[in-house]
This record gives C-alpha cells, sequence and structure tokens, in this order.
C-alpha cells in the first residue's frame, strides 16, 4: 500500500492527532456514558454507584418515554416518506428540461441553509393557533378565507389515535419542508448519472414513460434511495432542536421526543443517570440503523 | 510533499499543547466575577444600580458579569454546573433561594456558610426566609429580592362590567367563573408552554386545600402526597382547568397575562413579576387591572427570591464578601428592588421607593405565613421540581387525578430518601 516506509511514517503522523481526538471525544465519551447510565448520579456532582439496570427500568416505565418513543417513531415514517416521495418527485420534474429549472432547484434547495431553529421558530408562528375569534398564523387564512371550518389546534391538540399524536402533523411538515429539497437534490443528481442511451434503449423497446420510470430508472435511483434514508432516519432518530423551538414538549407530551427528554432530565432536573440512560438508548437505535447499512457499503467497497 | 506532511502535523500538535499550557497561566486580578442571567429589562437595571454602588464603595475591583442570557436562567445553569464541577467556580452566583441551592450544592459541599454576612442583622429578615435559605443551622445565601408566586391579577373592567366580585375562596371561584364563561370571557389565563405556569397555579390550590402547615410537610415528608387533601387538591385543580383559554399550551406566562389586559381572560394566577408587564404596557394599577391573594390562600406568602452565595474555591474571596454584604444591605436592596418590581427581604427598606402593589406585598410580607414556591427552585430540588412538572404535564391532558397523585408519590418517594 506504501511506497516506502517514510511514506507511512509521514500518513500515521498526520493522521494520528485526529485519530486520538475521536478515539477520546467520540469513543471515549460513548463508554464514559454509558457507565454513567448504571449509576446512580442524581443532582450536579457525579456519584458513580453502580445501580445496572436500574435507570433504564425507570426510563422504560415512564408514561413520558413511552410517548416519545411512538412519537420518534411516528415523526420517522412520515418526515421519511414525505421526503422521499417528494424529493422524487420534484426531481423528477425539474429533470424534464423545465424552463427556470436552475431557479426552481435553488428555491426548493434554499431551506437546507436555514437552521432548525430558525425553522422552529418561524413553523410556529405559522401553525400558532390562536384563539377562538382570534385565529393567528394559518387559522388567520383559512377564517379570512371562508374555512373557518378546519381552524384547529395544530401542534396544541393533545389529540391522539393509537398511539400517534395529531400534534405531530405541523412538525412533521416543518422538518419535511426543510428537507425535502435535499432529497430532491440528492435524486437530481442521481437522475443526472443516467445516462440517456439507457431511456433511449427503453424507447426503442416500446416502453411507456410510466414505464421507464417504473422498471428503469427507480431502480438505478436504489442506492441513492438508501443513502437517504440513512441520513434521514439519523436526523429523525436525534432530532432535539426543530421540536424545542418549535413545540417543546407539547400538550401531554404531544411532540416530546426522546432528546428533549433526555435535555430536560440531565439538565434541568440533574438527574444524569437517567438522562445518560435515555442517550445509550437513542444511541442503541442508531446503531441498529447504521451499522448494517456501513457493513452493507464496507463488502461493497471490497468487491 | 513527502516532508511537508510530518512538519505540518507537528506544528499541529504543538500549537494545540501552547494553547493547552498558556490557558493554564491565571493572572490574580482585582475582579469580582458574578454570575447571573439578569440580562435584560428591569432586572438588569437592577442589577446595573447596585453594581454602580459596589463600584462607589470598592473602587479598583473589576467587576465582572459571566450572565448567560435565558428565562428562568437554563442556559446559565448548565453553564455554572460545568464550572462548578469542573473546580473553576464564579466568584458568586445567582440561585433560587431554597432547594435549588441546597439540595444541589450545599449538600455536595461545594457552599460555605456565610452566617458571619447576618451578625447583627438577623432580625431584619423575616425567620421564614431564613428558615428558607439555611441547611443544618447555618446560613447559604444572601436572598436579594423577594417575588410573591401567588397572587392572582384580574381585569378591573371585566369585573365591574359584569358587577362580579373578586373570589376570596376556590368555591367562589367556580362561581364567578360560571357566570363569566356564560358571558363567552374565559375565566382563568394560563400560559403553560413549558408547564411550569400550571405547576404555580397547582401550588397554590395546594396551599389552599392543606393549609402551610400542610403545604409545608408536603417537601419534608410529614404531609403524605397520597392524603385525601392532595388528591381533593387535584380535583380541583382539573376542574379549574375546565375554565382556562383552550391554547394555554401554546402561550407563555406574558401572553396570558395579556390576554386578561385585553379582557379576553378575566383572571390569571401568576407571580408578581407579572406587574412589571402590566406596567410596560402603560396599564395603571387599581384602574386597568387589580390583583388579590389566590383563593383560599389568604395569610400565605408564597415566595421564591434570587439569592448569591459563596461557591467553595472563589479566586476572589474577599470581594465576593464585599458583594455579599452589599447584597444584604439596605442600600443595595434598595438600589435593585425598585427596578426588578420584588420586594426586599429586608424589611427595613424605604416603603416609598416601591409601588403600591409592592406596598401591600411589603406588608403582607411581614405578617403572613412565609412559604416556598416549588416551581421556582424554593421548596424542593430540581430533580424533584421535573418530576413533579412532568406529571402536571400529562394531568392538564389527561386530567387522570388517581394517576397523578401516583406519579406525585413516586417523586416525593425518590426525592426524599436522598
Amino acid at each position: 500500500m506504501f511506497r516506502s516506509k517514510k511514506e507511512f511514517t509521514a500518513a500515521f503522523l498526520s493522521l494520528l492527532p485526529t485519530f486520538i481526538a475521536i478515539l477520546i471525544f467520540v469513543y471515549g465519551f460513548i463508554l464514559w456514558t454509558i457507565r454513567v447510565s448504571f449509576s446512580a448520579w442524581v443532582g450536579v456532582m457525579p456519584n458513580f454507584t453502580f445501580t445496572w439496570f436500574s435507570n433504564y427500568a425507570d426510563i422504560f416505565t415512564s408514561e413520558r418515554f413511552q410517548i416519545d418513543l411512538w412519537n420518534t417513531f411516528f415523526f420517522t415514517i412520515f418526515f421519511l416518506s414525505i421526503c422521499v416521495a417528494g424529493g422524487l418527485l420534484l426531481a423528477i420534474f425539474l429533470d424534464r428540461k423545465l424552463k427556470g429549472k436552475s431557479l426552481f432547484r435553488n428555491i426548493f434547495l434554499f431551506p437546507m441553509a436555514v437552521s432548525f431553529v430558525v425553522t422552529g421558530v418561524a413553523w410556529r408562528w405559522i401553525f400558532n393557533p390562536g384563539m377562538a375569534g382570534s385565529p393567528t398564523g394559518i387559522n388567520l387564512i383559512l377564517s379570512q378565507t371562508g374555512l373557518s371550518g378546519l381552524e384547529w389546534g395544530w401542534f396544541t391538540q393533545p389529540a391522539q389515535f393509537l398511539h400517534f399524536h395529531v400534534a405531530l402533523i405541523p412538525v412533521v411538515i416543518a422538518a419535511a419542508w426543510q428537507l425535502t429539497g435535499y432529497t430532491m437534490a440528492m435524486y437530481l443528481a442521481g437522475l443526472s448519472g443516467i445516462p440517456l442511451e439507457i431511456k433511449e434503449a427503453a424507447r426503442m423497446d416500446g416502453a411507456s414513460e410510466i414505464q421507464i420510470y417504473r422498471r428503469v430508472i427507480l431502480p438505478m435511483l436504489a442506492p441513492i434511495t438508501l443513502s437517504v434514508l440513512i441520513i434521514l432516519v439519523h436526523i429523525s432518530l436525534k432530532i432535539f432542536d426543530l421540536v424545542y423551538t418549535m413545540t417543546g414538549s407539547g400538550p401531554g407530551f404531544a411532540t416530546d421526543v426522546p432528546g428533549i427528554n433526555m435535555f430536560e432530565k440531565t439538565f434541568r432536573g440533574n438527574r444524569y443517570g437517567e438522562g445518560a440512560a435515555i442517550s445509550v438508548v437513542m444511541f442503541i437505535l442508531m446503531a441498529l440503523i447504521i451499522i448494517p447499512y456501513l457493513l452493507h457499503s464496507l463488502r461493497r467497497e471490497k468487491k | 510533499m513527502k516532508k511537508v506532511l510530518p512538519v505540518f502535523s507537528l506544528t499541529a500538535v504543538l500549537a494545540v499543547v501552547l494553547i493547552a499550557l498558556t490557558s493554564c497561566g491565571k493572572t490574580a486580578e482585582n475582579k469580582l466575577e458574578i454570575f447571573t442571567w439578569w440580562t435584560a429589562g428591569g432586572e438588569a437595571d437592577g442589577l446595573q444600580a447596585m453594581v454602580q454602588v459596589f463600584s462607589n464603595e470598592n473602587p479598583g475591583i473589576e467587576f465582572v458579569n459571566a450572565a448567560v442570557a435565558g428565562g428562568a436562567g437554563q442556559n446559565a445553569k448548565a453553564v455554572l454546573a460545568t464550572r462548578m464541577q469542573g473546580g473553576n467556580p464564579p466568584d458568586s452566583f445567582q440561585v433560587h433561594a431554597g432547594h435549588e441551592l441546597i439540595d444541589s450544592w450545599v449538600v455536595a459541599g461545594k457552599m460555605e456558610p456565610i452566617d458571619f454576612i447576618f451578625t447583627n442583622q438577623m432580625d431584619k429578615f423575616p425567620k421564614g426566609v431564613l428558615d428558607i435559605i439555611s441547611y443544618k443551622g447555618h446560613i447559604f445565601s444572601v436572598p436579594v429580592d423577594i417575588h410573591r408566586a401567588n397572587v392572582m391579577w384580574y381585569n378591573k373592567k371585566v369585573f365591574a362590567e359584569n358587577k362580579l366580585k373578586v373570589p376570596a375562596t376556590w368555591d367562589e371561584f367556580f362561581a364567578v367563573a360560571d357566570k363569566l364563561k356564560a358571558k363567552g370571557i374565559a375565566p382563568l389565563a394560563i400560559g403553560d408552554n413549558g408547564i411550569w405556569a400550571s405547576t404555580m397555579v397547582f401550588e397554590t390550590v395546594l396551599i389552599a386545600k392543606l393549609g402551610p402547615d400542610g403545604y409545608r410537610g408536603l417537601w419534608t415528608g410529614q404531609t403524605a402526597w397520597d392524603s385525601d387533601g392532595v388528591k381533593d387538591a387535584i380535583k380541583t385543580f382539573v376542574k379549574v382547568l375546565g375554565y382556562i383559554n383552550d391554547n394555554h399550551n401554546a402561550l407563555s406566562w406574558d401572553q396570558a397575562a395579556q390576554l386578561v389586559a385585553d379582557g379576553k381572560c378575566a383572571m390569571t394566577i401568576m407571580g408578581d413579576w407579572a406587574e412589571g408587564y402590566f406596567t410596560s404596557k402603560g396599564l395603571k394599577p387599581n384602574v386597568d387591572y387589580g390583583w388579590a391573594i389566590a383563593p383560599g390562600n389568604k395569610g400565605s406568602y408564597e415566595m421564591l427570591s434570587d439569592s448569591f452565595g459563596l461557591p467553595i474555591g472563589a479566586a476572589h474571596r474577599a470581594n465576593a464578601i464585599k458583594w455579599l454584604q452589599l447584597c444584604a444591605s439596605k442600600e443595595g436592596q434598595e438600589a435593585f428592588n425598585p427596578k426588578k418590581g420584588s420586594i426586599s427581604s429586608r424589611n427595613d427598606c424605604n416603603r416609598s421607593l416601591f409601588d403600591i402593589y409592592l406596598q401591600s406585598a411589603m406588608d403582607d410580607f411581614n405578617k403572613d405565613n412565609i412559604l416556598p414556591s416549588l416551581a421556582h427552585g424554593a421548596a424542593a430540588s430540581e430533580s424533584w421540581l421535573t418530576m413533579c412538572n412532568d406529571v402536571m404535564t400529562l394531568l392538564v391532558t389527561d386530567k387522570d387525578v388517581e394517576k397523578a397523585d401516583a406519579g406525585f408519590v413516586d417523586a416525593a418517594k425518590k426525592s426524599l430518601k436522598m
């Protein structure tokens, strides 16, 4: 691999600082968090008394954490579907030599440039329901256009169906608004990588446009879809800032997510043990998704 | 390229080491580093006035405010915790008097007792306040201001137009509330985004149902959380929820106060910082808005207080003590409180500096039973408070009295055994 010993030393030395930093600040602290999650640490001063799984027992029996897991589940499903379907659709439209294509591409991609905090605050204003008789935001538009029957509480609505809190809908919309443009950009790149010859060959064989998309283009976009899904899932599992600024925990934890729960348990309640346990659960959820993906891409690299 | 790389990485390593070394060298300047989250509005003005007094008395000491902005100081608390854990405390820091200070820092052995500040002036502070700031017979912080939590603010015009009497008990409250509701006015405004505003209303119901001693006993284990009194309080609170604005969870406390100012709601139960909000909107006390003690709370002064303590290992201990002496002094408190909109913790301050509401609060403060507030760190540790807030968040939506009571019992059990 290396032409000389000297070259090896050079590479080794230049990688060493990063390697050490990652070892300490990433892997070291992961281990430390796991250790804290087994401790009885309540209060601001560290207490490493072993309590084994009692923090985990506490969080899994707490109603709040159960709601968090359901919320994460539904948020992920809806957020992913909207981003993937919406992004793909936009990409296909833009790929069809539309006039002003680059203008639209930039408009759709622009929300990505905004921080989640800004998105959260802006969408909070938009969906703030106001009061009966003095609606604000979307409700104001609805009442001004004679659609006052559609006004409702948005993220202040505590209702739920089979563990799905309707208050999550505005949050999903805000998150999807921000990241659909990103999936679109990914798909656009994928579409431009598909050689024209393949499409033409399919057309020669008498395939209709829809058939070309279904049988030729979509399968060729599969690797893109996989990357998109992985990136979006990891955003969705650890989402914090958007929800925190937009709705907070919401009525009856309708929009609570593990990230917010962890933050409040740790830094407001000084319940470091339980906070660490929540982080570890989030970490495991994430690992269940990321590790198979890494293995998959490693295997592909070897080939 | 071959030679450049190792040279580059070595330089990088050297640079990191150098930065680390230079930041270790501490210079002993004549400073006073205070950690507070008073960064805006009246409280920042009050702090400025107090700093002015401090600089006049102690020329040559540089005052450094390591403030972190943000509401009830949630960001500040996280930064403070990091510094305290790292053995680099500020010279003094703002903290809610009571268990927020005691359970977090005093029990951990991070604070110095400061009884000496109070020598010869113990009689200037009410006993109820000294109890709240003491742990095992020693005093650990200087309360600069006193806020009252159990105040009900109401719109005078709404009450006059509907010929209603301001309710003094919860039964009267429900009678008045029914009449207001019939007129299409939401009786009680709550802005419980972040839940603590609901916790405050619930506290006043607890005081009303259990009485001052019963309420105090909740935090020491003498009053059982599964007692009938507590269950009655939860039921009453759930009933109150039927009379509040529907968008309560989208609002903050000041937006709820605005609903009262606009006459869309008739009353709100909020700490007396609400007065500062009303006056800042140009409303006149006793003309546009009125105040009463929360229903059933007569004779109880539910307080919260910002205080300063002395961390062990403060870099400029002597200066910190000068600061604490100023915080405890008549001069310092008179400079701070009128601007902040709170009363002094001393009972000998000049009444004429304070407005009409604060004067009435001063009268009550000197004769009432002084009780600690849960929502603002005085009654219980932050760990206990967040558990109670979690229970409240579910209670406000699902209104399940039994489940909430079980939650409170569990929170008390976990917190009292420590």
